[in-house]
């Protein structure tokens, strides 16, 4: 072959010019579509957990059932939490985007007290249960219940973890453009455990108490 | 203070696994030994261990399964043995340490032989292929590639401390819960699975998100060469496949450690819930690993055909369909589970029909060889082999599919010749293909021929005579993972699969010396031109061993091949142009400043710490499953902390490199991509 030792330019010489033919993204669109996988594969992850509980609940083995258990005021409370940690989160970002610092940290901590208040309500439901004699350990239907919402809550847990740094971050570092990028996986972080719960309080919790 | 550790953990009254457990000690210890007196150490550390680079954590990969390769296959030489030996006797393993072995044989063959080979040929192909510099996230690939090799490391710890499964490589429940597994076998596998699981996951997201985010300008979807179409399918499989697993085992851990009642036998558990789970995850995990061997053939096949790949919109379109396809048939691994004839009839239809878009396939890889100027280099010798081996176990494949058939061979000797006739001939052909053909890209010399030509022969004859014995057995009625029989008429097809499994030790052994025979002749192997097959597509248009950035400048795509094309245009244009005109080009060629993550040891501290926490959950040792959590998390900390993230390599530093690399062909004979031979 001649045309042995040909390089990248080459080809380029090879190709004429064509204004507007992509190449690769920037680094925001890669770094938040990226995340956007991640949290599918999140959602996925759900789903199966989901299907467990669907497949198990009626299996209460003589215990009782979500009928007996669940007490749909306590449910109301946290989801009101966290519908509206969404909205504080939401105007984090806001003041992401503008660089004021005083307005995404305030909203920022609203954002973990709410988040706390639920984690809170879902421990004391949980504590309840089991004190009840209604642990996981009683049949299938509740292990499935508490691997389910216990899975929401470890990343409820995990996202105030996050949260806490993400405030550190900016409080120390300011608005970089990293952290910036950062934050906007973290509000996608955020909103789709409120996705994740509406689809869970209304499986478990509403279809739950529905006769 | 240590949960369930104690010296009691260690086998000393066990010869085997000790002296198992002492050789992998001393070669790891050995190779440590070496790696610091002979001053490597820095080395490894700054360029290797914490790079980022997208080359460098493939070839690693790769090297973690050559590695595992052994391990996995000492496994299979001991069953091999055992059976040969166990007619009316016990043979030579106890039947609590080969169910050990048949279980740790399936996990490391799968989860750390397959798996990184095939992350690691994709890791160093695709960006090169895609003609861009970096995968999307560099760290997050060093993060997924070393919790990997957390996963390899805690499987192989279980040798010397404590014990393995002994559930097969995938933990069937209820043989699997506490009340009939109350070791740790059963948790050392979950808790490597688990870690290397999550390594996996970030590697798919990663390579996911390059394909379809960082492309050179003009590589439109169906320009990307096929490798980059499959390694997408597998990776989108990847993203939606191993969340499953990780929940599944998550329900597993929940039932050992706290109680729960999801697959035990009482409380209202379900155990066949675990078989779907499991195999959700399990059948779309059979096309992650041969997916990218079918690239791997592809770009193999239509180099040494030097033709272009014969209907490449409709293997795109196979490609995909199979992978819809793949999350529609996991029922069929459990026919015998009696869902009835109905659902057994759907799932098996569904299995079928897969058979279609890979027949497709097979038509495609023909028709391209057709009329084609073959040439005969090892990686076309494993496509060929792969051909013809691939579609006997497709046949196979397709005849379990039918469920009556399935009553009658499921989990016997028949079914394991089937999956390892298209693991084997698929998958790791596939790797063997994809490693000898894209070793000179890596290095800049090629592997010896010769032996990879003895190696090659000695593997085919050896899986052949390997494993069509055992088709014969299941056939016969004799049942997987039998530690010994009463049947006389089992034992001559079972001595001949035995001796199959040393035909591929020799083989094995050949690979061995064609490493080392091609590392020390390496001045004679070097390919000075970046493109020692006269390849297609853009990873050979660029020097070899790749510079950092991969291209100088980024190439611009007009089509598929675009590395074919760019020579047929400059041969029209300018017969005889080559390196000098390149070379002319290049001093008028414009260079930039280049950006380059810089190297990070997160992932390599952050695995450091996985692996104290699993195996601090696996022993139950509280403590210091929340010292290694609390460490991972600093690290990622410290991680997000720095303020430098990126190098710049200046533009004059690259054209120099640039320059340098174009020089290489002028100083080699005229014929440099045909002129060495081995």
């Amino acid at each position: 072959m001649s045309a042995a030792g040909l390089s990248a330019a080459d080809v380029n010489a090879a190709v004429p010019f064509v204004p507007d033919e992509g190449g690769p993204a920037p680094v925001r669109i890669v770094v938040g579509f990226g995340f956007w996988i991640f949290l599918i594969s999140d959602i996925v992850m759900f789903s199966a957990f989901f299907a467990a509980y669907a497949v198990l609940v009626g299996n209460t083995a003589g215990g009782p059932s979500g009928m007996q258990l669940f007490d749909l005021r306590n449910v109301a409370v946290e989801t009101a939490c966290l519908l509206l940690s969404s909205f504080s989160c939401g105007l984090a970002s806001i003041g992401a985007g503008a660089r004021r610092t005083g307005m995404f940290q305030a909203a920022m901590a609203v954002t973990a007290v709410l988040g706390a208040a639920f984690l809170t309500l879902e421990i004391r439901e949980f504590g309840g249960l089991v004190a009840r004699g209604a642990g996981p350990g009683r049949s299938a239907f509740l292990s499935a219940f508490f691997a389910l919402v216990g899975c929401h809550g470890l990343h409820v847990s995990a996202g105030l973890l996050w949260l806490l740094t993400m405030m550190a971050q900016v409080w120390a570092k300011g608005f970089r453009e990293d952290i910036l990028r950062r934050m906007l996986c973290f509000s996608l972080f955020w909103h789709a455990l409120d996705i994740i719960w509406v689809a869970l309080f209304t499986v478990v919790y509403l279809m739950g108490t529905t006769p | 203070m240590f949960g369930k550790l104690s010296w009691a953990a260690v086998p000393l009254d066990q010869p085997l696994p000790m002296m198992a457990s002492g050789a992998v000690a001393l070669a790891i210890l050995g190779v440590l030994a070496w790696v610091v007196v002979r001053g490597h150490a820095p080395y490894l550390w700054r360029e290797w261990i914490t790079s980022v680079d997208h080359k460098r954590i493939g070839v690693m990969y790769t090297l973690l399964a050559l590695v595992m390769l052994l391990r996995g296959f000492a496994d299979a030489l001991m069953m091999r043995s055992q059976q040969a030996l166990a007619l009316h006797s016990g043979g030579y393993l106890p039947p609590e340490h080969y169910d050990q072995v048949f279980s740790a044989h399936g996990t490391v063959m799968i989860f750390f032989v397959a798996m990184p080979f095939m992350i690691g040929l994709m890791n160093f192909v695709v960006p090169l292929q895609l003609g861009v510099r970096d995968v999307a996230f560099p760290t997050l690939n060093s993060v997924g590639f070393w919790l990997t090799a957390t996963g390899a490391l805690l499987v192989n710890i279980s040798l010397g401390i404590g014990e393995f499964a002994r559930t097969g490589w995938l933990p069937y429940p209820p043989l699997s819960e506490l009340t009939y597994s109350p070791g740790v076998g059963v948790d050392y596998y979950c808790w490597a699975v688990q870690i290397s699981g999550v390594g996996t996951l970030l590697s798919g997201i990663n390579l996911v998100t390059t394909i379809l985010k960082v492309r050179a300008p003009g590589m439109t979807y169906l320009r990307m060469p096929m490798f980059c179409w499959t390694a997408l399918a597998s990776n989108l499989l990847i993203v939606a496949a191993f969340p499953i697993l990780t929940a599944t085992l998550a329900m597993l851990l929940l039932d050992r450690y706290l109680g729960f009642h999801f697959f035990t036998n009482e409380a209202g558990g379900n155990m066949m819930m675990f078989m779907n789970l499991i195999w959700a995850w399990g059948h779309p995990e059979v096309y992650i690993l041969v997916l990218p061997a079918f690239g791997v053939f592809s770009e193999v096949i239509s180099t040494f055909a030097q033709k272009p790949l014969f209907g490449y919109r409709s293997m795109v379109l196979a490609t995909m369909a199979i992978c819809v396809l793949s999350f529609m048939v996991w029922l069929h691994h459990f026919f015998t589970m009696g869902a009835g004839a109905n659902v057994n009839a759907v799932f098996g239809i569904a299995t079928t029909v897969i058979a279609v878009p890979t027949g497709v396939k097979i038509f495609n890889w023909l028709f391209t060889m057709y009329g084609g100027r073959l040439r005969y280099d090892s990686p076309m010798l494993w496509a060929v082999a792969f051909m013809t081996t691939f579609v006997v176990g497709g046949m196979t494949g397709v005849l379990m599919a039918v469920p009556p058939a399935d009553f009658v061979l499921h989990n016997s000797l028949f079914l394991v010749a089937h999956f390892h006739n298209v693991i084997i001939g698929g998958v790791l052909f596939g790797a063997f293909a994809g490693y000898t053909y894209w070793f000179p890209k890596a290095f800049g010399f090629r592997l010896h021929e010769g032996w990879g030509k003895a190696a090659f022969g000695f593997w085919v004859a050896g899986f052949y005579t390997a494993f069509m014995p055992l088709y014969v057995l299941g056939l016969m009625g004799m049942t997987r993972r039998l530690q010994h029989y009463d049947v006389a008429a089992w034992r001559p097809p079972l001595l001949v699969a035995a001796g199959g499994a040393a035909l591929i030790l020799i083989g094995i052994g050949c690979q061995i010396a064609q490493l080392v025979v091609s590392i020390r002749g390496r001045e004679a192997l070097r390919d000075a031109t970046g493109d020692p097959w006269n390849g297609r597509t853009l990873e050979w248009a660029t020097a070899s061993p790749p510079p950092a950035f991969n291209f100088a400048t980024l190439p611009r795509v007009g089509g598929t091949d675009a590395h074919w094309r760019a020579k047929q245009q400059v041969g029209n244009v300018n017969p005889g142009a080559g390196a000098g005109g390149a070379g002319a080009k290049g001093e008028a060629m414009e260079y930039q400043d280049i950006d380059m993550p810089r190297n990070s040891p997160t992932g390599v501290v952050s695995a450091f710490f996985a692996t104290v926490m699993g195996f601090a959950l696996i022993w139950h040792i509280w403590w210091m499953a929340a010292l290694g959590f609390a460490g991972a998390y600093g690290t990622f900390v410290i991680f997000a902390w720095r303020d430098r993230s990126e190098d710049r390599i200046p533009a004059e530093e690259v054209a120099r490199l640039d320059r340098t690399a174009r020089r290489g062909p002028e100083m080699a004979p005229d014929e440099p991509a045909r002129a060495v031979r081995a």
